[in-house]
């Protein structure tokens, strides 16, 4: 597959014509499409947010990357059966009720959906109850809450409580993060885990799944 | 320039260790440094220690003005924290903040209105964050009018029209900018002022943005901000504007600030 590693380098650049021109030719060139998510794009995301996380790229250059992908994916999408990628996992992603704060969560959103896992996106303020009947209606594998207040981080518990009450506790994992939320609260309130960036978040997912 | 000085916030390991062990000479120590590098209120800050915050808060409002007899710019989007510690501060302090989200609006309208202080009005809306001028003015706007008409005397309001990482939307920063002109334009007497250092988030060279952000507000209009008045070359950088923009007259303070050995370009 050595002729996916111009595609690679542009989706790192988040140089898009280059990408989605590269992505037409694999296609063009007999490439499974699946093969090019996962070997080409997914393969140059897992890049970026090893480089994100050691400080040697920044958020605009993580974010150009990501954008990139999601126009290579529009070139590959009608090559896709209905339903037929095969996804890390299934996250529900959302900032907690009476919080408004989406940048940290579009963030850690953005990169998980580059690394391969299917995001359904709560948006602001959303409330325990939405997270668990979005969870009853999707059956997701991770479930990821982002507080940027420490008024609104109870909420994270109140929606773990939640989440047992339906007995759906059991069969998700809880990632939590934002900047008043640390290690030590993600152990107290019986998270999974903790996550303190966008970056990281796509390798803690992962493990908690474990998955590579 | 009114300066608020942003050290005392617990989500600094140095001030959460300090709060924890209740060593108010640490605490002391801070708040007067500040004060002495020239800031006019101390902002207090214990928002993580969540269930403890006004506890703690209000531990800190006794420590700091047992130190020092100026005012304190009192930091919590609870409003029982707020209210707590006000009844513990002396003489009239800043209040940061009230915001349009309906209740922390109206959990907090009494407080303000309970007795004299000054109010830092968060451009923060009901549903969603400001992303243009026009939303952040719009906002703005409704919070002076709601508290004049409840009281609060136009020139002891501060709007905060709050500042977004230009890393994640290069707009942001002129959306701050166009912003602070607007409301400063629209309603003259009022205050606007912000912290810096949202603006540089996931950019490197963080300090150089923060005070290149600062230079651009001055000139829009800001009239009060938040900020570590102990950086010396920040303060530097506010000292050199301000007389850039014709608000040192015969250069006084920047050369008083030179001769007393406090301007540093390093």
């Amino acid at each position: 597959m050595s002729d996916l590693k111009a595609l690679i380098e542009a989706v790192i650049k988040g140089d898009i014509s280059t990408a989605t021109a590269e992505t037409q030719s694999a296609v063009d060139a007999g490439h499974n499409a699946q093969d090019i998510l996962d070997k080409g794009l997914i393969t140059a995301m897992d890049e970026v947010g090893e480089r994100f996380s050691k400080g040697q790229i920044f958020v605009p250059q993580m974010l150009r990357s990501a954008k990139t992908m999601q126009e290579c994916m529009r070139v590959l999408e009608p090559f896709f059966q209905e339903g037929s990628i095969t996804s890390k996992g299934k996250v529900i992603i959302g900032t907690v009720k009476g919080d408004l704060h989406d940048i940290g969560k579009n963030l850690v959103s953005m990169m998980m959906e580059g690394a391969g896992f299917t995001m359904f996106d709560l948006g602001v303020d959303a409330s325990p109850e939405r997270f668990v009947q979005k969870a009853q209606e999707i059956e997701p594998d991770i479930i990821a809450m982002s507080a940027l207040l420490s008024t609104t981080m109870p909420s994270m518990r109140q929606t773990i409580e939640a989440l047992k009450e339906a007995n759906l506790r059991g069969k998700i994992k809880i990632m939590i993060g934002g900047a008043p939320v640390t290690e030590k609260y993600a152990r107290e309130i019986e998270a999974d885990c903790y996550a303190p960036d966008a970056g990281s978040a796509v390798s803690k997912a992962k493990d908690i799944l474990g998955i590579s | 320039m009114i300066i608020v000085g942003e050290k005392i916030n617990t989500s600094r390991k140095s001030i959460a260790d300090a709060v924890r062990k209740r060593d108010s000479s640490y605490i002391a120590k801070v708040a007067r440094e500040q004060a002495e590098a020239g800031a006019h209120y101390i902002d207090v800050n214990a928002g993580t220690f969540l269930e403890q915050e006004a506890e703690c808060l209000c531990w800190l409002v006794e420590t700091a003005q047992r130190e020092l007899d100026m005012p304190l710019c009192l930091d919590s989007p609870n409003p029982h924290a707020l209210s707590e510690a006000i009844k513990r501060h002396k003489g009239e302090p800043m209040i940061n903040s009230i915001s349009l989200e309906t209740e922390r609006f109206q959990s907090l309208l009494p407080v303000v209105t309970s007795q004299p202080c000054h109010v830092v009005a968060l451009c923060m809306a009901e549903t969603s964050m400001p992303t243009t001028v026009e939303e952040r003015v719009q906002v703005g706007s409704e919070l002076v009018n709601r508290l004049t008409h409840a009281g609060v005397p136009l020139e002891k309001i501060y709007v905060d029209p709050l500042v977004q990482p230009v890393s994640v939307d290069t707009r942001m920063g002129v959306a701050t900018l166009g912003a602070i002109s607007r409301i400063m334009n629209n309603f003259p007497g009022v205050n606007t002022i912000c912290g810096l250092s949202n603006v540089s988030f996931g950019l490197p060279e963080r300090k150089l943005i923060n005070r290149s952000f600062l230079a651009l507000c001055l000139s829009h209009g800001l009239s009060a901000v938040i900020l570590d008045p102990t950086d010396k070359r920040l303060m530097s950088t506010l000292l050199t504007i301000e007389m850039l923009l014709n608000r040192d007259e015969y250069c006084e303070n920047f050369i008083t600030a030179y001769q007393a050995g406090s301007i540093s370009d390093r």
